[in-house]
């Protein structure tokens, strides 16, 4: 296993497989009456949130404190430029104070490499900016796994705003890697330049999207673009881009179709498919949890064992 | 005062065309002679066996942050970097802290220059009050103080009325009018190349296009008004073509490159480094190479370093929020050098893109070494292997993206009006 998780980009299929196999382990814990276990005793894990979040940080904090780790949480949304610090200036001051791992969410791409680059403990990205969001494709890909048995072969369409998403872009990597074909599809002015060289198939309609597609995934569509330019309306978004029951029988009978959360409902989701099958919303945010269990016991536990005497 | 003999050499001229083995005589500031096999007694003796004997480089595109940034960098440390990569004239941009839109601040460059800098500085002056884009300058007044161009570098005159003014109102001085060409409305917080690197990194792109679209109105513009356009920093495969078609129509209109942009593509910047970020970015490698074609033809004229100072701690920062630019002046040879080794260019076709187009372009009287010429000089020992470390530069910055490099190739000795200024063994030699 790679240390640190940066991105999906790049990670072995064997090492995506582990964290998913940990990752089943880790939901049978909490499925006990006691949810904790003392794998992460005396280790300490720092949430390192420039951009806030409370979902994912507080699925990171859930996950350490089962684990029965230390987490403390550091929370700016203030940028380096408006602090004067800078960002390696933070990751030194971080490395003092020597964490077993440090997971940092920020809202600009490039920001958890480059702290990375300067910490002996590993990183795991929480999402920067429309780069990566690793975490959210592997529980994203847990999920399938327990809905459909498999990955490989499987048809995925992601619909909405690529161009700004890091969900999207950690997915197709995740899931081009596991084996499946990813298609995607949105406004045109919402599919990033030259995205068939990251492996997909840019569909030009909705309906081209979702023809035969296993696995439905809608964007979120980020608050300040449902004003910007970059589509005319929300009224327009919806009826082209918005899935509902009828749209969705373009996909196979059996499609799920997931979302990374909080949804615009009527926009992305009609109200009815948020809230039930097919849609796994809240299985995705239950995996969440044991996801991140699994990736912080990989990551801060064995820099624990490698520490004990020998 | 003091005679040079440089001998031994191969001597680069482009402006005479003159590529041979020659030794150069230098006396009083100017070339006394130049001929083979010559002695001169009493005079200071240079080997240039093995080496090229070059003009003095002339970077008509230059970043020397005096007044007001001097942390960055001033026109002490900018000219000691200078000459350390063989430039002896450096023309530079009027962005500073106030802007050089006022002959006040020109002179005062000047005077600067006259006591500090080993390189002869020549000032660009703003093209508009303020670099606003609004109001132009006082072009006559700032050309008696002596500015040898107009720029609002690091902006754009996106105002097509202001820009037809600015440069119909040139033809009074008869200078060029230097254009950062990019579209703001295009490049809309692009930080890297738009494609399939900023897809893949997620950054915002900045798409080829909004250099093309700009190029395309100033030529035309140009053409209407029939000043002397000149184009900095080309990046784009699609702004060499308007060029090239440009230039057939006898559109008064010439163009630079820098060593970045003929040597670097977009991928660079995949491990999010700052010292990738420029503006323009980085392009594609079929940009690069429609670059490189470009100067190989002479459709683009002139290599420039863009030279652009910045403190490490502000390079530090989220890719978005670092500011656009890298040093260049130490690196620039060497990095070209290899478009020689690969064949793309002929060591005399490289002297000219460094030395006579540039000094054309500016109407300085540089970039020759017929006798009577000034006696600013480049020796260049084409196989000298070394590594390029920004810490032990002259600059005061080490936004470079070539920290650590090896390269073949570079300057070993230069000489401003017959005085030796840099010694690669031994430094800058200036009070
Ligand atoms: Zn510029």
């Amino acid at each position: 296993m790679q240390r640190g998780l940066l991105g999906i980009e790049g990670m072995e299929r064997a090492d995506i497989e582990l964290v998913l196999e940990t990752a089943f382990h880790m939901k049978e814990v909490g499925q006990r009456d006691v949810k904790k276990v003392p794998t992460l005793r005396g280790r300490s894990i720092i949430n390192l949130f420039f951009e806030p979040s409370t979902r994912t940080r507080t699925s990171f904090e859930i996950a350490g404190k089962r684990l029965s780790a230390d987490v403390i949480n550091f929370s700016s949304s203030a940028s380096s430029l408006s602090k004067s610090e800078s960002i390696l200036d933070t990751a030194k001051t971080l490395d003092a104070m020597d964490p077993d791992a440090v997971v940092v969410r920020h809202q600009v791409a490039g920001v958890p490499k480059r702290i990375a680059d300067e910490l002996a403990a590993p990183v795991i990205n929480a999402g920067d900016g429309a780069h990566e969001h690793p975490t959210q494709a592997l529980l994203d890909l847990m999920t399938v796994v327990e809905e459909k048995g498999r990955v490989d072969g499987l048809c995925v369409a992601i619909i909405g705003d690529i161009a700004h998403s890091r969900v999207a872009r950690s997915n197709i990597h995740g899931f081009l890697t596991m084996g499946a074909e990813v298609r995607v599809a949105g406004p045109p002015t919402m599919i990033p330049a030259r995205v068939e060289a990251l492996g997909v198939k840019a569909a030009r309609s909705l309906r081209e999207a979702l023809d035969g597609a296993d696995v439905v995934m809608a964007l979120r569509i980020q608050g300040e673009r449902l004003s910007g330019a970059a589509f005319p309306s929300i009224r327009e978004y919806a009826a082209t881009f918005g899935l509902d029951r009828a749209k969705l029988r373009f996909a196979q009978d059996d499609a799920i179709v997931m979302h990374p959360g909080p949804v615009n409902r009527g926009v992305e989701l009609s109200h009815d498919l948020a809230d039930r099958r097919p849609s796994v919303i809240l299985d995705q945010v239950r995996n969440g949890v044991a996801l991140r269990m699994a990736v912080l016991y990989l990551q801060a536990g064995r820099r624990a064992r490698a520490q004990e005497p020998r | 005062m003091a005679r040079v003999l440089i001998r031994g050499g191969r001597l680069l001229d482009p402006a005479a065309g003159r590529d041979e083995a020659a030794d150069l005589l230098l006396q009083d500031g100017r070339v006394a002679a130049v001929g083979r096999g010559m002695e001169a007694q009493g005079a200071e003796q240079v080997d240039a066996s093995g080496c090229w004997v070059m003009p003095g480089f002339v970077d008509l595109h230059a970043h020397l942050r005096e007044p007001g940034q001097e942390y960055k960098e001033d026109i002490a440390s900018g000219g000691r970097a200078a000459v350390a990569g063989g430039f002896t004239s450096v023309a530079c941009m009027a962005n500073t802290a106030p802007v050089n839109d006022d002959p006040a601040v020109t002179d005062y460059i000047l005077d600067r220059a006259r006591q500090d800098s080993p390189a002869r500085i020549y000032p660009i002056a703003a093209a508009t009050k303020g670099l606003r884009g609004e109001v132009m300058s006082e072009m006559s007044a700032l050309v008696d103080a002596g500015a040898v161009a107009f720029s609002d570098d690091g902006k754009t005159i996106m105002d097509s009325g202001v820009q037809r003014r600015v440069l119909e109102y040139s033809r009074l001085v008869e200078r060029p009018v230097m254009v950062h060409a990019e579209d703001c409305g295009l490049v809309r917080g692009g930080v890297v190349n738009e494609g399939a690197v900023s897809t893949r990194l997620g950054l915002p792109g900045n798409p080829a296009v909004a250099e093309v679209v700009h190029v395309a109105r100033d030529l035309m513009l140009a053409e209407l008004t029939g000043a002397h356009l000149h184009v900095a920093h080309v990046s784009t495969a699609g702004a060499v073509e308007l060029l090239r078609e440009a230039r057939a129509r006898g559109v008064h209109v010439t163009a630079e490159v820098t060593p970045h942009h003929l040597a670097l593509s977009d991928e660079a910047a995949l491990g999010y480094d700052a010292n990738t970020k420029m503006a323009p970015p980085l392009r594609s490698a079929a940009d690069v190479a429609a670059c490189q074609q470009g100067l190989a033809d002479g459709v683009l004229d002139a290599i420039a370093t863009d030279h652009a100072p910045h403190a490490v701690h502000e390079k530090e920062v989220e890719f978005t929020a670092a500011p656009p630019g890298v040093i260049g002046f130490e690196t620039a040879l060497a990095v070209v050098l290899e478009l020689v080794r690969a064949g793309r260019l002929t060591p005399l076709q490289l002297a000219a893109a460094l030395s006579s187009n540039p000094a054309r372009i500016l109407q300085l009287e540089a970039g020759r070494l017929a006798r009577g010429d000034p006696g600013d000089v480049t020796l260049v020992d084409p196989e000298r292997r070394w590594r390029y470390d920004p810490a032990k530069g002259h600059s005061k910055s080490r936004n470079s993206p070539w920290a650590g490099r090896e390269f073949t190739g570079r300057v070993v000795v230069t000489l401003v009006a017959g005085e030796l200024v840099f010694h690669a063994d031994r430094g800058v030699l200036h009070p």
